[in-house]
């Protein structure tokens, strides 16, 4: 029995095999949502040494998770995109990003937020937080050139350039800030060591990372339905789609 | 082939003598802008000198990126140049080293002059100068890719810093931090050699990818 | 269960600010994220409903 890889890759199929799919994981992160914040904010005890603050973990840590693995996600399929000229996998690299992006700055917005009880200041240039403020950079650069350029298939390839370059890069800025924060020391508290988590806490996060994955796939898929109906307009499909009004 | 289009590209630059001095100017008035805004008390310069000078070289390099590729766009060598035999990435390399010829040397021979503004002492300024040597053909490798990309495209020159900026980051730390490590009494021959490796890498890959997506923003 | 009341509840043992400023924007982020989306979509639908009305209208003459 073959397996036929490519029934999916014709943006036709794709299109109602994501729209099937996409309520299924759409309805599991809201499971996984309420369980994670459930067991975050009753299930586990106060922490002894932040109090309650540390409850901010919940969702900093799975955003700071997910927003390194979107793209390299998206550096992927931009990749793939650009070695085959398969066009659903670029849709699919542009799908990513506003959702990897979204995450940057929620795990940017949250880590100020839970700097400012436990180190007294809003911004700390601490390696991890520079690193993601510097993967901002990257994702709004991929955003902003794929805007710029009209003609869809330059758009993509052009994005994937920069989304590969970019993941090239991504390890050697990290070490890069890293070895900049070990030399000013002085200058900054760094917090290396991850706080000591009771078993309830961690099962809290993970349930949440699970929820992001989720999360992130529902709304990738949909958007790339988007995308799809967007690009692929003047096709007969499409207009198939119209004639059974069915454009959901 | 290389010194072919290195020494094309520097007569054309020197046709237009003015854009080599626009961007020395720019250079030399961004540096001079920090004393006025920051207060002349010369400690408080003297740390920040290292980050001042490099930040401003960034910018100025990065100033004429938009020009490295445009010309030829617009008057159709560039696509007789993709059509050539030679390999693409050999052109796009000598471009980028024309474009650090033309702009990265004037910083380098103009930075010490402009540390003695800051009062840093010699030993740093020779540190700056080695590092912009080191640093600034980087800064034009990888520029290349960025203005590559960013061909033809309108409000290209700010996407450009957009795409590119955050790429520099690597060299413009250590770049600073050697000098730094320097007046602090460190060693910064860690700092030298990872410059040195950031510009091997972007001598072999940067080329290759300013080719392909040279090659997308033709099609 | 750690809270007795609600009131306590809100105020996350003095860290009320920072705990619920974190999550309320993360809720903003996401739900606005699925707002646009949709929106998007729907639009695309309306765009589309015209065009294919045209085309009706063009075909039926």
């Amino acid at each position: 029995m073959s397996i036929n890889w490519f029934k999916y890759s014709s943006p036709a199929s794709f299109y109602s095999l994501a729209g099937k799919i996409t309520p299924i994981f759409a309805f599991a992160a809201v499971i996984l949502l309420v369980a994670g914040l459930y067991i975050g904010f009753f299930v586990a005890p106060t922490d002894f040494q932040q109090g309650e603050a540390y409850r901010i973990i919940f969702i900093h840590v799975p955003a700071a998770w997910m927003s390194m693995f979107l793209y390299v996600v998206m550096a992927f399929w931009a990749g793939i995109g650009l070695a085959f000229n398969t066009r659903l996998s670029s849709m699919f690299a542009t799908a990513i990003a506003p959702t990897g992006a979204m995450f940057t700055f929620i795990a940017l917005w949250t880590g100020a937020l839970w700097g400012k009880p436990m180190w007294g200041t809003w911004w700390v240039w601490d390696a991890r937080l520079t690193s993601e403020l510097i993967l901002l950079f990257l994702y709004i650069g991929f955003m902003s050139l794929q805007a710029a350029i009209d003609d869809p298939r330059r758009a993509d390839k052009a994005g994937a350039i920069i989304a590969l370059v970019g993941v090239v890069n991504i390890p050697i800025i990290y070490f890069s800030v890293q070895w900049w924060n070990t030399l000013h020391q002085g200058a900054s508290v760094s917090v290396n060591q991850a706080p000591s988590m009771a078993t309830t806490m961690l099962v809290g996060m993970l349930v949440m990372v699970f929820a992001s994955w989720m999360y992130s796939i529902a709304v990738i898929l949909k958007r790339t339905r988007v995308i799809i109906l967007e690009r692929e307009s003047h096709t007969a499909w499409v207009a198939e789609l119209q004639k059974k009004g069915t454009v959901q | 082939m290389l010194m072919w289009i290195i020494k094309r590209d520097l007569l054309l630059a020197m046709r237009r003598q003015s854009d080599v001095f626009t961007i020395l100017f720019f250079f030399i008035i961004v540096v001079s802008l920090f004393p006025l805004s920051v207060g002349p008390e010369m400690n408080m310069l003297r740390t920040m000198a290292p980050g001042v000078v490099w930040v401003a070289a960034l910018l100025a390099s990065m100033l004429s990126l938009g020009r490295m590729f445009s010309n030829d766009y617009v008057d159709g060598t560039l696509e007789q140049m993709l059509l050539s035999p030679q390999s693409l990435s050999l052109l796009v390399l000598g471009k980028a080293l024309a474009h650090w010829l033309v702009t990265g040397i004037p910083l380098v021979l103009m930075a010490p002059i402009l540390g003695i503004q800051y009062d840093l002492p010699i030993e740093a300024l020779f540190v700056l100068t080695i590092t912009l040597l080191l640093g600034t053909p980087v800064l034009s490798l990888i520029g290349a890719i960025g203005a590559a990309l960013t061909l033809g495209l309108r409000g290209g020159g700010v996407l450009v810093s957009l795409l590119v900026l955050p790429l520099y980051i690597p060299v413009l730390i250590f770049g600073a931090g050697a000098v730094e490590a320097n007046m602090a009494g460190v060693g910064y021959d860690a700092h030298l050699s990872l410059i040195g490796a950031f510009l091997l890498m972007s001598l072999v890959f940067a080329p290759w990818a300013a080719a392909s997506s040279l090659r997308v923003s033709l099609e | 269960m750690n809270w007795s009341n609600l009131s306590e509840f809100f105020s996350m043992g003095g860290y009320g600010f920072y705990v619920w400023g974190s999550y309320v924007v993360t809720l903003v982020c996401i739900v606005g994220e699925i707002l646009l989306i949709s929106n998007r979509h729907r639009t695309l639908e309306k765009q589309h409903g015209l065009i294919f009305d045209i085309n009706r209208k063009r075909d039926n003459k």
